[in-house]
């Protein structure tokens, strides 16, 4: 059964900006794998239990210690742009 | 046709652990731009995020004071979308498995006591700060947006209320008393003007007796107990004109502006919603026993209902109680102090939370920003009880103590109001003033107490207006009855 992707959707919450040659390629790429994703959950899971994650631990906690930070001047010089401290980056609009 | 408001609050609160969330940078407040940052809260890649140890235990506190089911497994979910400020693309967060969950806290409000359930508790980090730059410091016209990552990584717990609040005062209401809740479990700073507190409101109206709920606006940015009381206000007249009016109010979110006193919709972001959470691989289960959970609650501390019991069994109005736990912040801590080194506790509230609280709301400022500390107000209620200080003077020397002047004493002494409470100076002046009215004196000695008031305003007089009234009444009758 093929699974309808509303492609573009998708790349605009990726953030990518794709042409039409390639959102038509990728739909195609990306209807495979979740074709495959299909065929996993058909699956009888009915005795397993649900989880989270592969491993067994739990609780793997840190004390509240502070640590080093990094130097500031070391970081911000690996920054395209900055200013006062501060990273610069071009304004941005939307609003979470 | 009547319309009911209905609410609901989300809060998100600042822990005040030593360090992040994720990482070991520190955690605190004001510290210069981009000083604590580090690969995790960088979102350098490889970097693993650990979470701290105590926040969790914190969550768990609040969860427990606000009567909620502590989950024995929860999980970390990354909350994906784009924004400058947040470094990874995502935050961690909950989502289907928070911490705690269904719980509630009783807010009381004009001496009525309602229920509001919360939904859920839940543990996330917070954001780094964006300043807009250029353009006027307008967001929609800045040429660059700073970013301090300082913030990224800290600690935030969100606290999401059910649609159960019915009015902005309820609002408030629950808004400060789960602030007092948080202040008092030692877990957070929540200052709202650092940014420590922050409320979100979802609010919709329905016609009075329906069961559905209206599509529900989210507003924003208010900054202050009252900022959320006159939004909320606002935003129900504005739904209620549109519904009047036969049109639709659409679900949107809506940005409060404190100085127009309006919310104002903000441009709606395509897929805005659509955050593909997913369970966060790179964090193991939070797994919290039974034990465990009944050792954090033996930890809890007197809760603010408990102190306004304890208050009011000590005699406070119940009102009085409540605006000390939960009223201005700090007012609370002082009164404690105060009597515990000694002063009439009846006393000490009446003070703060009459002509303090008033004084506080006047200036918009806060008790810790004034000079008032608790010995001052041991100070000046001793010197009410000696008599050194008439009430009215106390207004005035309570005054210059919050604008910084100097203690009780000092300002007293300054503004000339010390009281004259020695017998022998206001007897002498009490005779000298019969000496001259001997057709008054006549007159009560014959029992006609007309001529009292008049007397005892001539006493008031001749020392300045700083006799003790109850003590020139006192000689006054000694000296009828003679
Ligand atoms: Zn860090």
């Amino acid at each position: 059964m093929p699974i309808d992707i509303d492609i573009a959707h998708v790349a605009r919450l990726a953030r990518l900006g794709l042409s039409d040659a390639e959102l038509s390629h990728y739909q195609a790429q990306l209807a495979v794998i979740l074709d495959h994703a299909a065929r996993v959950q058909e699956i009888d899971t009915e005795d397993v239990k649900p989880t989270a994650h592969p491993l067994s631990m739990v609780n793997a906690f840190r004390r509240d210690e502070v640590r080093p930070s990094l130097d500031r001047t070391e970081v911000l010089e690996q920054a395209p742009e900055h200013e006062d401290g501060y990273f610069r980056v071009p304004p941005h609009l939307e609003t979470q | 046709m009547s319309w009911e408001p209905v609410i609901g609050i989300e809060v998100h609160v600042e822990l005040k652990t030593n360090s992040k969330m994720f990482c070991g940078c520190r955690a605190d407040f004001g510290a210069a731009p981009n000083t604590n940052i580090c690969p995790v809260c960088l979102a350098l890649p490889g970097a693993l995020p650990v979470p701290n140890e105590q926040a969790i235990e914190w969550i768990v506190r609040i969860g427990l004071a606000l009567n909620c089911t502590i989950a024995p497994e929860s999980i970390f979910h990354r909350k994906n979308y784009f924004y400058a400020d947040l470094p990874k693309n995502y935050q961690i967060s909950q989502y289907d498995q928070p911490v705690c969950t269904t719980g509630h806290l009783d807010v009381d409000l004009d001496g009525e006591t309602t229920r509001v359930a919360i939904n859920r508790v839940h543990q996330e980090e917070d954001t780094g700060k964006s300043i807009h730059v250029g353009g006027g410091g307008r967001i929609h016209s800045a040429e660059a947006t700073l970013l301090d990552f300082n913030r990224a990584g800290v600690p935030l717990v969100e606290i999401v209320s059910e649609p159960d609040i019915h009015s902005p005062a309820q609002a408030r209401a629950y808004a400060q008393q789960l602030r007092s809740l948080v202040e008092s479990l030692g877990v957070s700073d929540a200052k709202l003007e650092e940014g420590s507190m922050r409320f979100d409101a979802n609010v919709s109206i329905r016609p009075t007796g329906d069961e559905e709920l209206g599509a529900k606006v989210e507003v924003k940015n208010m900054n202050s107990f009252r900022s959320l009381e006159r939004a909320l206000a606002y935003e129900i007249d504005r739904q209620t004109e549109v519904r009047e009016s036969g049109r639709r109010i659409p679900q949107e979110t809506r940005h409060w502006d404190e100085a127009a006193g309006i919310t104002q919709s903000m441009r709606s972001k395509e897929g805005s919603s659509d955050y593909r959470y997913f369970a966060e691989p790179d964090l193991v289960p939070i797994v919290i026993s039974e034990e465990r959970r009944e050792e954090i609650r033996a930890t809890l501390p007197e809760l603010p209902h408990e102190r306004i019991a304890r208050y009011v069994e000590s005699g406070l109005d119940p009102h009085a109680a409540s605006v000390l736990v939960s009223g201005e912040m700090g007012l609370g801590a002082l009164f404690e102090e105060a009597v515990q080194n000694g002063a009439d506790p009846k006393q000490v509230a009446n003070w703060l939370t009459g002509e303090t609280t008033a004084y506080l709301r006047k200036r918009e400022t806060t008790i810790e920003r004034t000079a008032l500390t608790a010995a001052h107000l041991v100070q000046m209620t001793g010197m009410l009880t000696e008599g050194r200080l008439s009430s009215s003077a106390a207004k005035d020397v309570l005054a210059g103590v919050l604008e910084g002047e100097g203690s009780p004493e000092d300002v007293a002494a300054a503004r000339d109001l010390i009281q004259m409470s020695d017998t022998g100076a206001i007897e002498s002046a009490v005779d000298s003033v019969l000496a001259s009215n001997p057709d008054a004196l006549e007159k009560l000695r014959g029992g006609d107490m007309k001529p009292f008031g008049f007397l005892v305003g001539q006493v008031m007089r001749a020392t300045g207006g700083k006799a003790d009234p109850k003590v020139v009444n006192e000689i006054l009758r000694d000296r009828a009855a003679r």
